[in-house]
């Protein structure tokens, strides 16, 4: 399973590309579906598929685990919202930088993170991606360029900043894909952001994950302009607005995004419109919405069965094997879990490991002495 | 030994550490073109073009931000604040993301980065552009927080701040920037966490950085006057604190005086004297005394605002006290 949300969606082309490889093919000839002129294959839509089922179920299980107690503190689940993580990565390069909020279980398993370091994170175990010591708000993972997993709303926006500038500054050819919500979006950190990304034209694309709300508080209620890919107007920032629900239409248009940052046009600013499906966190049963709109998100637009709507459609699978395929992932995930659950809590000496890393001998309390 | 400016001191430790390693740059407001706002950056856009000195937008939060990202990839940046009174604009970059980044990712990401500027109370200015903040910042794990007291100090720590792997908060006195002292040429690196005995002496210790080093310094002339002589010790990097070496001349003089220009309640003062009294009790002839500025927003009128300042004769009379000759 690692492997297969770690790759890079290695089937998917465009017509372009198959002519650069020599392979002399038309996109109707393979077997796949062509979305706005651009082709997907077979397996990378497989691959898009499963990763967001991944998702979804590995997320049903952490709020399990939360229910018992096993998971502590906030957790924020991503349900709904899979598309905009999968296409995200299917968008992205391996080596461009990504950093998000809280809600990142969904994206670092995109980026391709061990599941299972994810899941012992969740459950405060060594193993865990960060050795236990941020649980669900604070994951990393400096190999997959994904860095956090913060829990101040906003905060990793002038952090996004920082990484744009030293790509700029060496040249590097990464781009930083800075991951908000129609919430942290409101914090006036993200417009001294905006304006210095703009200004030194660094190659950073914004992403609002517009999810309609922010704890309970809807977005017409919190943004005199609620049209988000807008705020960057005064910033000379462009932006678009991307259907968050469908994963073939999220990562086309976000991979134009990711280009235009690559070019050297500079910043923009993507606007994801999505839908959480549970509450906040684990504590919030979300009554400051109706039923019926939960219901229409979630029937109406919901990511996987658009995509497996469209796969059935294009003679790709089925639904008894997609019932099959769910089966698999939840047996995957169950396993996943026990072998997290499994791994012991971290050792003691982690308390005091990874405060400095040029400790000063003897210097109190550093040493970790207590009188 | 070369006679120079604490400013040209830590412009000379700035110039040094760019020539050496090109992932160092300088960020801040008026950084490069105006060469700063207290010249302590005078020349360095000229030398380094504006890839490395590089003049902010009025956007502290966003800048300290972007240092502590930038950091993150492996850059080393010195990111100047004009003063640490606007720094407070920034703390969430410093307290929430720099100062914790190891930790909460696990080791994997560290942020070695200087966050510089002019900090303590500067003169006439009044109640926003003059404060010490050390005690907010010094409470915080994960970072380090440096203070110099004179011209070598200034070049030596800052050498080492800029090479050191982990975020230093390194904060200037502005009264200072002007005074001058010999400064090694060159390679000269002072290691973080090192207090300095500034003077030898056997009747009272006391301990005072950044500009009250010097009141310190002043005072013990002042008492030796009198017969009384007083050890000077310097801790120069607040966090973590040279513990070692202020109890070691506690246990020779018995007593001590603790200053800071910083308020009284839960400074930088009440930290060393729990510390002494932790760990020197028995070597105690009498309690420790603070001599700190006092309770107030600084008054802009030239009475009041040396009414709330520590004086010379502050210090000077703490010390008799505290060894017993008041
Ligand atoms: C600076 C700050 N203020 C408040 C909070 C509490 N808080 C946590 S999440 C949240 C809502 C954020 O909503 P949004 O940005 O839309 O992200 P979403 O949760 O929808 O993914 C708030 C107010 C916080 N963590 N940080
Ligand atoms: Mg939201």
């Amino acid at each position: 399973m690692a492997n297969r949300l770690a790759a890079r969606f290695k089937g998917r082309h465009d017509s372009q590309q198959y002519f650069l490889v020599g392979v002399a093919m038309s996109a109707e000839q393979k077997s796949g579906i062509t979305h706005e002129g651009d082709f997907y294959s077979e397996e990378a839509l497989h691959e898009m598929h499963d990763s967001m089922l991944f998702i979804r179920r590995f997320e049903e299980k952490a709020g399990q685990l939360y229910g018992l107690k096993k998971i502590g503190g906030f957790c924020h689940l991503c349900n709904g919202q899979e598309a905009v993580c999968v296409g995200l990565n299917s968008a992205a390069d391996a080596k461009d930088y990504m950093m998000t909020s809280y809600r990142d279980h969904g994206h670092i398993l995109a980026r391709g993170t061990d599941p299972t370091a994810v899941m012992a994170e969740l459950l405060g175990r060594a193993g865990g991606v960060v050795k236990g010591k941020g649980g669900s708000m604070h994951m990393f993972d400096i190999e997959k360029n994904f860095a956090g997993g913060n829990g101040i709303v906003g905060e990793q926006v002038p952090i996004g900043l920082g990484f744009g500038f030293s790509s700029w500054y060496k040249e590097d050819g990464r781009v930083t894909v800075c991951i908000m919500g129609d919430g942290g979006i409101n914090q006036g950190a993200v417009y001294e952001s905006f304006n210095m990304a703009a200004l030194w034209k660094l190659p950073i694309v914004f992403l609002v994950e517009n999810n309609q709300y922010a704890m309970g508080t809807s977005l017409d209620r919190a943004s005199a302009e609620t049209q988000l890919y807008k705020r960057g107007i005064s910033f000379k920032i462009p932006g678009i607005k991307i259907d968050g629900m469908d994963v073939l239409e999220f990562d086309k248009r976000m991979r134009e995004a990711i280009e235009h940052a690559r070019s050297g046009k500079g910043p923009m600013l993507v606007e994801a419109n999505t839908y959480r499906y549970r509450g906040h966190s684990m504590s919030d049963p979300a009554t400051y919405r109706t039923r019926a709109e939960v219901d229409e998100w979630r029937s109406g637009r919901d990511p996987i069965a658009r995509l497996q709507n469209q796969m059935i459609a294009a003679g790709l699978s089925t639904e008894e094997a997609f019932k099959q395929k769910d089966k698999d992932i939840k047996k995957e995930v169950a396993a996943i879990a026990k072998a997290a659950e499994a791994q012991p809590e971290p050792d003691a000496s982690e308390l005091w490991t990874d405060i400095y890393s040029d400790p000063i001998e003897g210097a109190y309390p550093e040493t970790g002495k207590v009188y | 030994m070369n006679k120079i400016t604490y400013r040209e001191a830590l412009n000379q430790a700035m110039a040094e550490e760019m020539t050496r390693d090109d992932r160092v740059f300088l960020m801040g407001e008026e950084v490069a073109e105006y060469n700063g706002a207290y010249k302590v950056s005078q020349g360095l856009l000229d030398k380094f073009g504006p890839k490395r000195v590089i003049d902010t937008p009025i956007t502290e939060l966003g800048f300290a931000g972007l240092g502590v990202g930038a950091s993150m990839t492996g850059l080393r940046p010195v990111i100047e604040f004009m003063t640490w009174n606007f720094a407070i604009l920034a703390l969430d970059q410093i307290v929430n993301a720099a100062a914790k980044m190891k930790y909460m990712s696990g080791g994997q990401y560290s942020c070695p980065m200087v966050f510089r500027g002019a900090g303590g109370s500067a003169a006439r200015v009044g109640a926003q552009h003059s404060q010490s903040l050390e005690n907010w910042i010094a409470n915080v794990p994960g970072l380090k927080v440096v203070m110099p007291s004179n011209p070598a100090d200034a070049k030596g720590l800052l050498k080492a701040s800029i090479r050191d792997n982990d975020t230093v908060i390194f904060i200037e006195n502005e009264i200072n920037y002007g005074d001058v002292g010999p400064v090694p040429e060159g390679e000269y690196i002072i290691p973080l966490g090192k207090a300095d005995i500034k003077r030898v002496g056997s009747d009272v210790t006391i301990v005072a950085h950044s500009r009250m080093t010097g009141f310190a310094l002043e005072a013990a002339k002042i008492l030796a006057q009198q017969g009384i002589e007083a050890e000077v010790v310097d801790p120069r990097t607040i966090r973590p604190l040279d513990e070692e070496t202020i109890v070691a001349s506690v246990v020779k003089t018995n007593c001590a005086v603790v200053v800071e220009e910083g308020w009284r309640f839960a400074g930088i003062g009440a930290e060393i004297s729990a510390r002494i009294m932790e760990r020197a009790f028995d070597d105690l002839d009498s309690p420790v005394i603070r001599v700190t500025g006092k309770d107030v927003p600084m008054p802009y009128a030239a009475n009041l605002e040396l009414m709330a300042l520590p004086s010379v004769a502050d210090i000077v009379e703490a010390a008799r006290v505290a060894c017993g000759r008041a």
